[in-house]
């Protein structure tokens, strides 16, 4: 393949043009007779000057220095990296749903509010709750919205001393970010020595100040938490509420429901979970599910149902205002939807029985030939702790770029960041058997190159584009934009 | 059951549960509880073909009535701007949008490259020096710059013009009051931030003065009025939210004293879409840099010396500082990014010009045939962009009645978020329009 090595700004050339749009048909007038000179500009804007075929040829060859679900492997742990369906993309794309403006009368969205409702509807019965609200743009945004409805649960009440979230040691760093966003006090809580919740130490921290616990379960070793009842008990003891961070949910789809297990508020990653495309880091959803005595508090408009006609309510009182324009990323709801309806009731269970069948059945082989610190059942994901010879100058950075060479997209690693050398393998329920197989010989073959040849896995990625870029120079010498 | 996104058969299930030693599936769920096993099937249908999910989809969208049957005059933060077709043809290429974050630079150089490009587009064209690598949404970028204020200020109020979008406010109330911020709300006059009113809320309190421009109405806002008031404050902040496209006529932030600029870009190459997902952005001063919330995308070099691209000052987000963060954010609009960079260089140096001229003559005539018989006034007299607000006698539930039974989407209703103008509404009128639909416009409005 021609090596590419260019800027967009790069290819430009004085005189060039990449549009056509209709000339101007009403009087064209002098800017300056309708905009006073005071607030126009008098320079030129510093855009390029290109043609059609010169941006079309650069971002393809961009696309080509990518690496995505559609080009192979991506284990990357906590992170579902699941086949992206194209019929949701097209879905997305019906003039009927992508063309519509928020703020149309409501008999021209009918359709559109008919699907938020129905997903809203089939969101809260695989996570157990009443009702949802789609708002939230991306994960650490539902985390953030969820938290909200929490506080403002305990402002009605008057229990304005409640200002400690509990968060465990092994969450993602978004729960205490989104605790402290929401301007709660963060208290960590130990794991023990199976990677649970350890229950003496979360007692030992409840109190009359809790306003609840921020919880992932299967947490992020990829194990349930078994004392999930006694947990609940405990914080609702102390009187508080029980958040479900869902980013782990794609284990447990029709097998168990976070609603069941005593939680109050959920939410849901579509983009990990439902499928819907990362694009790249965005846009996603983060949909929650609240239960009942938390319903009154959800952000503006919810979706409701008067007989046929479908509406936007905003008269929530007790609401905890807004937390997003309009009415969230519709789009990626729409590909949610699609989802749903293609994988339906035993799809979805299947789903999260395949997924689960196919971490354990990695761990299985992997941890003869790595280190495994906690060999249990896991859910849909595990976590290896580098290399068995803890001696060995290879580090886990190491084996991650070696995959590179060997054309897959590297686990999560350094994370969770109570296991030393973690390496967190998610395969998904879409990989097959002889995918998973050939990524274990991979794994193997680096275990024994760490051995055999470790500078061969120290120098690696030798075959990609670029190797190793200097993350340290970038920060200390911060070159953020082009300028010539 | 097979499913054409499961390949597992039953004769590998066997074999990798051999494996594992185990003998079901079901064996892996025993350590959920079994008070918390779903004993039942979820209350859902069942798996459905392609065709039969395509059909239903297709059945709800014709209960919408879209955008190409109907010509639309709403905006109000959202707007209906060409796109060209390269855009979509390009943002559909799987290697984009099948990838996640770019966490391993050697594979993801496509992504950083094209978020390198945003950046810079977005600094070029508010004249700032550094752009994150975007935001959700115009209206959380406005509340994400004012915590950017108080964290950089250490004061804790925020004053926030009523010209701002109401939605926009309306979140940065929400995130205040849960951090026990204060927000002022500085009030209008003929259709523009009272400066008189700012001036004497503006104390050594203040963390941030946020003003929109062209401001709700469509009216440009004295920026640089404001910011000489603003900055009377110690260490205030001065945040002006901007629509992205006026800047290839108007003046630039930079030049008028703002601090921090955000906005959506979805005029910028981002389908309606009903809502979202759109395109927040923020821009600062290098003062600001280490305060910026989300993602940023640096240029180094890799260790044969080749020019190549990271994420950098990681040491503000949550996964490395967690509760320490500058924002919980961990995600960046990414393909709606590459959306708004596709369209900038294709529209290029003259094409954003050309939208923002275009957008603006129409808007003129629209509002001078609208107002022509005298039957609407304009709601202000002040300088605007594409926007603007018209009142009359007419009930104005009768005017959008009227005007939707002749296919035409109407303006946005002032009166619901500003009672006083009651029966005024708000105009949007872009590139896209022409005349012949202006015409009608104003010939259906005469007619009521």
């Amino acid at each position: 393949m021609r090596k590419y090595d260019k800027l967009i700004f790069e290819l430009s050339k004085p005189g060039r043009k990449a549009y056509n749009l209709p000339e101007l048909d009403v009087e064209d007038k002098d800017v300056k007779s309708l905009i006073p000179e005071e607030f126009l500009s008098d320079e030129e804007l510093n855009f390029p000057e290109l043609f059609e075929v010169d941006v079309v040829r650069h971002y393809t060859n961009l696309s080509d220095k990518n690496y995505g679900v559609d080009t192979g492997f991506y284990p990357l742990g906590s992170c579902t990296m699941k086949y992206n369906p194209k019929i949701n993309e097209v879905a997305a794309r019906i003039d009927g749903f992508a063309n519509l403006h928020p703020y149309q009368a409501e008999e021209t969205i009918q359709g559109a509010l008919r699907l938020m409702y129905e997903l809203d509807e089939s969101l809260a019965e695989i996570a157990g709750m009443d009702k949802m609200s789609l708002q939230p743009a991306a994960g650490a945004h539902g985390e953030l919205t969820g938290i909200m409805v929490i506080k403002s649960y305990h402002e009605k009440n008057g229990d304005h001393h409640r200002n400690k979230l509990i968060v465990p040691d092994s969450a993602h760093g978004t729960n205490p970010a989104t605790a402290a966003m929401a301007g709660y006090k963060i208290v960590e809580v130990k794991s023990n020595k199976n990677g649970l919740v350890d229950i003496e130490a979360l007692k030992a921290v409840v109190g009359d100040d809790t306003a609840g616990l921020m919880l992932t379960n299967p947490n992020t070793l990829g194990i349930f938490e078994k004392e999930i009842k006694q947990i609940a008990e405990v914080v609702h003891g102390a009187g508080g509420q029980l958040y479900y961070d869902g980013a782990n949910a794609n284990a447990i789809l029709g097998h168990a429901r976070p609603g069941d297990m005593g939680f109050d508020v959920v939410h849901f990653n579509v983009h990990k979970t439902f499928s819907t495309p990362h694009g790249g880091g965005g846009p996603g959803a983060g949909p929650i599910g609240v239960k009942k005595h938390l319903e009154e508090f959800l952000p503006v408009p919810v979706v409701r149902k008067d007989g046929e006609r479908y509406y936007l309510d905003y008269d929530l009182p007790n609401s905890l205002g807004k937390v997003k324009d309009f009415f969230g990323h519709f789009g990626i709801l729409v590909r949610t939807f699609a989802y749903v309806l293609t994988m339906g009731k035993d799809g979805l269970r299947r789903a999260s029985s395949i997924a689960v069948l196919n971490a354990n059945y990695m761990a299985s082989i992997l941890k003869e030939h790595y280190y495994l610190p906690i060999d249990t059942i896991f859910k849909h994901e595990f976590v290896l702790g580098g290399l068995k010879d803890t001696l060995s100058e290879v580090s886990t950075l190491d084996i991650a770029k070696r995959l590179l060479d060997l054309g897959y997209h590297p686990p999560t690693v350094y994370f969770p960041l109570i296991i030393n050398q973690a390496i967190m393998i998610e395969p998904t329920e879409t990989e097959s058997k002889e995918t998973l197989d050939e990524f274990i010989e991979a794994m193997i073959q680096i275990a024994g190159e760490a051995e055999e040849d470790p500078q061969l896995v120290k120098d690696a990625p030798h075959n990609t584009i670029v190797s190793r870029p200097d993350e340290t120079r970038a920060a200390r010498n911060p070159i953020l934009k082009y300028e010539g | 059951m097979m499913h054409p996104y499961i390949p597992t058969t039953h004769e590998d299930e066997q074999e990798m549960l051999k494996v594992i030693g185990r003998e079901s599936i079901e064996e892996l769920f025993s350590d959920i509880p079994e008070e918390f096993r779903l004993s039942r099937e979820l209350n859902l249908p069942g798996a459905k073909s392609e065709l039969e999910v395509s059909s239903y989809l297709n059945s709800l969208a014709k209960q919408n009535r879209s955008l190409s049957e109907m010509t639309c005059f709403l905006g109000a933060g959202a707007y209906d701007h060409y796109i060209p077709t390269i855009v979509d043809e390009l943002i559909s290429r799987s290697e984009f949008y099948t990838s996640y974050t770019p966490y391993q630079p050697e594979i993801s150089q496509g992504t950083l490259q094209y978020i390198f490009e945003y950046q810079t587009l977005i600094c070029n064209l508010t004249g700032m020096d550094v752009a994150n690598a975007s935001l959700y949404d115009g209206g959380t970028a406005v509340t994400e710059a004012a915590l950017m204020a108080v964290s950089h200020s250490r004061k804790d109020e925020i004053i926030v013009s009523k010209a701002v979008k109401p939605e926009a406010r309306q979140i940065l109330k929400t995130y205040a009051h849960m951090q026990g911020l204060t927000v002022v709300e500085v009030d209008l006059k003929d259709g523009v931030t009272d400066l008189e009113e700012l001036d004497s809320k503006v104390s050594d309190n203040t963390a941030a003065v946020i003003v929109q421009s062209p401001n709700f109405f469509g009216i440009i806002e004295d920026l640089k009025a404001t910011g000489e008031i603003a900055h009377k404050g110690k260490k205030t902040v001065f945040i002006a939210s901007v629509d992205p496209i006026s800047l290839a006529i108007l003046k630039k932030p930079v030049d008028l004293g703002v601090d921090v600029v955000v906005g959506d870009a979805q005029g910028m190459g981002i389908p309606l879409s009903f809502g979202g997902p759109y395109l927040g952005f923020i821009a600062s001063k290098n003062d600001y840099l280490r305060k910026l919330p989300g993602r940023i995308v640096g240029e180094t070099v890799d260790k044969n010396g080749k020019r190549s691209f990271v994420l950098t000052l990681t040491a503000r987000e949550q996964h490395i500082r967690r509760e320490k963060a500058t924002s919980n954010i961990c995600s960046n609009q990414g393909l709606n990014s590459l959306a708004a960079t596709i369209y900038m260089v294709t529209m290029g140096k003259e094409g954003l010009k050309e939208v923002a001229l275009q957008s603006t003559k129409k808007a003129h005539y629209a509002l001078e045939k609208l107002i022509a018989s005298g039957k609407y006034k304009p709601l202000f007299d002040k300088p605007f962009f594409k926007e603007f607000a018209v009142t009359s006698d007419v009930d104005v539930n009768k005017i959008q009645e009227s005007l939707l039974e002749e296919n035409i989407i109407g303006g946005y209703n002032l009166g619901k978020d500003y009672p006083q103008y009651e029966n005024a509404v708000l105009y949007a009128v872009t590139e896209k329009r022409t005349k012949e639909e202006i015409d009608k416009l104003s010939s259906v409005l005469e007619g009521i």
